[in-house]
């Protein structure tokens, strides 16, 4: 699993908020485009893309990228 | 894994009632424009058909079930159960099976009860009817499913008013020998039942005073104690989790394959949600109907109202194989297979308020 690949899945996710700024240290919750709704997406990417089933408090309890990324990858 | 499978028991007709009063979610008060433009376009919910004041499901339900019964050409006298499958009751105490019972003007003879269940409740409901069915001590049993969800949902809470709406349904089976097995698979993660949660107003925590006061919740939710509250984003991890496997487990336990499936009706949540459950089953979208655009996720009743609201012409002509799954409140899921022969499949039907 590699992070940068998780970043940019994780970027996609956004429709307004431009990709070049998404890094692993990105504190996704203070982005102005980020709701609840994407971090349903979020969690769909996961399950689609790494076969995980992320609950909401790992989405919520992670500050940044990297910290869900290390989430992610415990549980494969 | 609790797989169930009921022999002799025919599902004659479905029908559903909604009220006629529609609310957009285009207009609620409660988003910018830009908001509900994404809200839409996710969820896939334009608009809901909403009860008024002093409308519930034992209305929409009763409608339902004089207009099922009317095509069918039964007589009343006929029934021998009524099973209410609902969120919440009319009153706290008697089931709402009950008045209904007086409502319809059922014989004395008739057993009548509730389940209180929401989302994966008519699968539930078709275990249970058929459950009596099969034993033939019970030759005919209609099937209510429905809620009046709006009215369990706080007005002001982003994440539930955009999704859900108000339907009344109702299933007919009868005893018949021709009929083929209905096959089933059930589940339920009970360590989970705060997930779609309203923890005022039962017996645990009676009401107050101060549960009628809206609060906003660590995630920007505004909501009472006595509203059904749901953890968004842990429902689609549990929905996504575990309704793709029942199915399959479902097919694999009974041998089912899929070409043999005319259509997968799939509880109505938000067609994101959906659209992934569907893929993972690689299931084509011709096969997948959708009534969410326009009436929203109505609990229990989103299984019959899908079938009558998009697919009642082929239901009413042809032989039907059908794969139903629903998911939600409990946590619970369930799964059937079923196959239907020209069923009594009337146009939705409109609920005025009086």
């Amino acid at each position: 699993m590699d992070l940068q690949e998780f970043v940019q899945h994780f970027a996609e996710q956004f429709d307004e908020t431009d990709a070049s700024i998404f890094t692993p240290q990105t504190k996704f919750h203070d982005l102005e485009e980020w709701s609840s709704l994407i971090g349903l997406s979020v969690i769909g990417m996961v399950d689609e893309e790494y076969d995980v089933a992320l609950k909401g408090n790992d989405v919520k309890g992670s500050v940044t990228i990297e910290d869900l990324y290390n989430i992610v990858k415990s549980r494969i | 894994m609790a797989f169930a499978f009921l022999n002799n028991v025919a599902i004659r007709g479905i029908s559903a009632c909604v009220p006629r009063h529609i609310e957009e979610n285009a207009s609620l008060p409660i988003f910018s424009p830009d908001e509900i433009e994404r809200v839409i376009a996710q969820t896939g919910i334009e608009r809901k058909h909403t009860v008024e004041q002093g409308t519930t499901v034992v209305d929409l339900c009763a409608h339902a079930f004089e207009q099922l019964l009317h095509e069918l050409q039964w007589d009343r006298m006929s029934i021998d159960a009524l099973i209410l499958v609902s969120s919440a009751g009319d009153y706290i105490t008697p089931p709402s099976s009950n008045v209904l019972h007086g409502i319809l003007n059922l014989p004395e003879t008739c057993l009548c009860f509730d389940i209180r269940q929401g989302c994966p409740g008519w699968i539930i409901g078709l275990e249970v009817a058929g459950s009596l069915v099969t034993t033939h001590n019970f030759r005919r049993v209609i099937l209510l499913c429905g809620d009046s969800a709006t009215l369990m949902k706080s007005p002001l809470d982003k994440e539930s008013r955009p999704l859900f709406g108000d339907a009344g349904t109702a299933t007919a089976l009868e005893y018949d020998t021709e009929a083929s097995p209905i096959e089933l698979e059930h589940g339920s993660r009970g360590k989970e039942y705060h997930t779609i949660f309203a923890k005022a107003g039962g017996l645990r925590y009676p009401t107050t005073p101060s549960d009628l006061e809206f609060r906003t919740d660590d995630d920007n939710m505004t909501y009472r104690a006595i509203d059904s509250h749901m953890k968004g984003m842990d429902v689609f991890s549990f929905a996504l989790a575990t309704a793709p496997k029942s199915v399959q487990s479902l097919m694999n336990q009974f041998h089912i394959g899929m070409d043999t499936i005319d259509y997968f009706i799939f509880h109505q949540a938000n067609q994101y949600l959906n659209e992934k459950i569907r893929k993972k089953l690689k299931i084509d979208s011709s096969k997948v109907p959708y009534s969410l655009r326009n009436f929203g996720n109505t609990g229990s009743a989103t299984i019959p109202l899908t079938i009558v609201s998009q697919c009642r012409e082929r239901y009413s002509t042809d032989t039907i194989n059908t794969i139903a799954c629903a998911f939600g409140v409990g946590l619970a899921w369930g799964s059937a297979h079923f196959i239907t022969h020209h069923i009594v499949c009337p146009e939705v039907i409109f609920y005025d308020s009086l």
